[in-house]
């Protein structure tokens, strides 16, 4: 015998997916972070979502709340799949998600290009304040209180604040 | 050796030197010089614990799969004996990491090395770091689509972990006297390490001639260009060539594995199947 669900509504399960946050940045739901790659109906609900980092704790959780979610409105066979390929990245970030970010006080991720390279000693050219909005920021460390994250200082307002790294 | 068999020792390879590097650097959690750098190793500790459980979960489905089918290899050490007793149920990231013993482990002998202090840290981290990144640039173009999708995620993390420590070297290197002399004290004790990141075990001979992995001796002066150029930053001497300790890859290890795995595998060995 199969279970099955009730008839898959694609918008409502979208709209469900929406309501599961990030554990770790929980202003964010996992629509706004670009980790859910696909909803796949046939042959049975199916959640295909990709990490942002390989050692990111978040996934298992995050997974679990797909389930749980879903199965309080009726979906109670869903698959959740991992892909690791292609492999997420920030640009995958939808805007309502770096506005979210930003009044939270977390700077968003800068766009990809000019960044990310291996070079020792190179900077990201202006990461903005959360706070006050000055570009005279600095950076303390490139490794924050997640791996998604940077720490920076603002030279202004003189606040310290976090970065969503680009990515 | 068949194809599938070299595929899963070299799908272990890139697993063990993930762990093994990421729970070294996890000793420095709480003990770091100050709280950003803690944090910092703390994070490349969870990006190379995570890249290689990828690796361990990948690793599991192969040799579930079959790839090591066979009544000789039920005994194969490669296994652990913790995986061949009695009917074969299926094998899990779990045991790859906890129930292997020493002689399975197949890690390069420069990321077991340990902690010694702050500079050896760094410079092992840098070394492999400039390892990994060539290594997964190419690794990603692999035939094999498993291996090239987490070494392509891997690659993104690793160009962080290598401008980091490539700062780090450059601080101490170009730093004070002190600085200056304990970098090159662990350059004496990790040079002779480096050699054996680019000699080919015979799983890697295979999955290189597959198209699976990259030729090693062809990555070798690509890690040499940028090893020298920070090195030539922090003014420390790229050495000349030296006898290279090797066998790591082919599980002849230095002592320093067994006091790793004592800790890290202590709890599932004392309380199998335990539980958070």
């Amino acid at each position: 015998m199969v279970t099955t669900n009730k008839n898959i509504d694609i918008t409502e399960v979208r709209k469900l997916l929406g309501e599961v946050h990030d554990p770790e940045v929980p202003v964010l739901t996992i629509l706004d972070l670009g980790i859910v790659r696909d909803i796949r109906v046939e042959g049975g609900l199916e959640i295909v979502i990709t990490p942002t980092y390989s050692g990111c704790p978040a996934m298992d959780m995050i997974r679990q709340q797909i389930v749980t979610t879903l199965d309080q409105h009726g979906y109670g066979q869903v698959k959740v799949t991992t892909v690791l390929s292609p492999a997420w990245t920030t640009e995958w970030m939808s805007q309502e998600g770096k506005d979210k970010l930003k009044a939270y006080g977390i700077a968003p991720p800068n766009p990809l290009q000019q960044v990310c390279q291996i070079r020792p000693f190179h900077r990201e050219e202006a990461v903005q304040c959360p706070h006050c909005g000055s570009y005279h920021t600095s950076l303390i460390s490139e490794f924050g209180s997640t791996a998604c994250k940077s720490l920076y200082k603002c030279m202004d307002c003189k606040e310290p604040f976090d970065y969503f790294k680009c990515h | 050796m068949t194809h599938s068999t070299a595929l899963i020792h070299y799908t272990l390879h890139l697993a063990d030197d993930g762990l093994i590097l990421g729970h070294r650097n996890s000793e420095w959690t709480g003990h770091g010089p100050i709280l950003e750098q803690d944090i910092a190793l703390s994070n490349i500790a969870l990006d190379l614990i995570g890249q290689a459980r990828n690796f361990y979960q990948y690793a599991a489905e192969l040799i579930n799969i079959g790839g090591l089918s066979g009544p000789s290899n039920i005994s194969n050490p490669a296994m652990g004996p913790g995986l061949s007793d009695g009917p074969r149920s299926p094998v899990t990231e779990d045991q790859l990491a906890y129930l292997r013993d020493g002689w399975d482990f197949k890690n390069c002998l420069l990321v077991e090395q340990g902690n010694g202090d702050w500079a050896k840290t760094i410079l092992r981290q840098f070394l492999f770091s400039a390892y990994q990144t060539t290594l997964y640039e190419k690794l990603a173009q692999s035939r094999d689509k498993t291996l090239a999708a987490i070494a392509a995620k891997s690659y993104k993390e690793g160009v962080y972990h290598l401008r980091w420590s490539s700062e780090w070297v450059i601080r101490l290197g170009d730093g004070t006297e002190e600085s200056h002399t304990r970098m090159n004290n662990a350059l004496d004790e990790l040079w002779k390490f480096t050699g054996e990141l680019h000699t080919a075990a015979t799983y890697e001979l295979e999955t290189a001639a597959k198209a699976i992995s990259p030729d090693l001796s062809t990555l070798q002066p690509l890690w040499k260009e940028k090893v020298k150029e920070v090195f030539d930053e922090a003014g420390i001497t790229y050495p000349p060539s030296v006898w290279m300790q090797t066998g790591g890859k082919e599980g002849r290890h230095t002592e320093h594995l067994g006091y790793v795995l004592a800790e890290m595998q202590f709890l599932q060995r004392a309380y199998p199947g335990c539980e958070w």
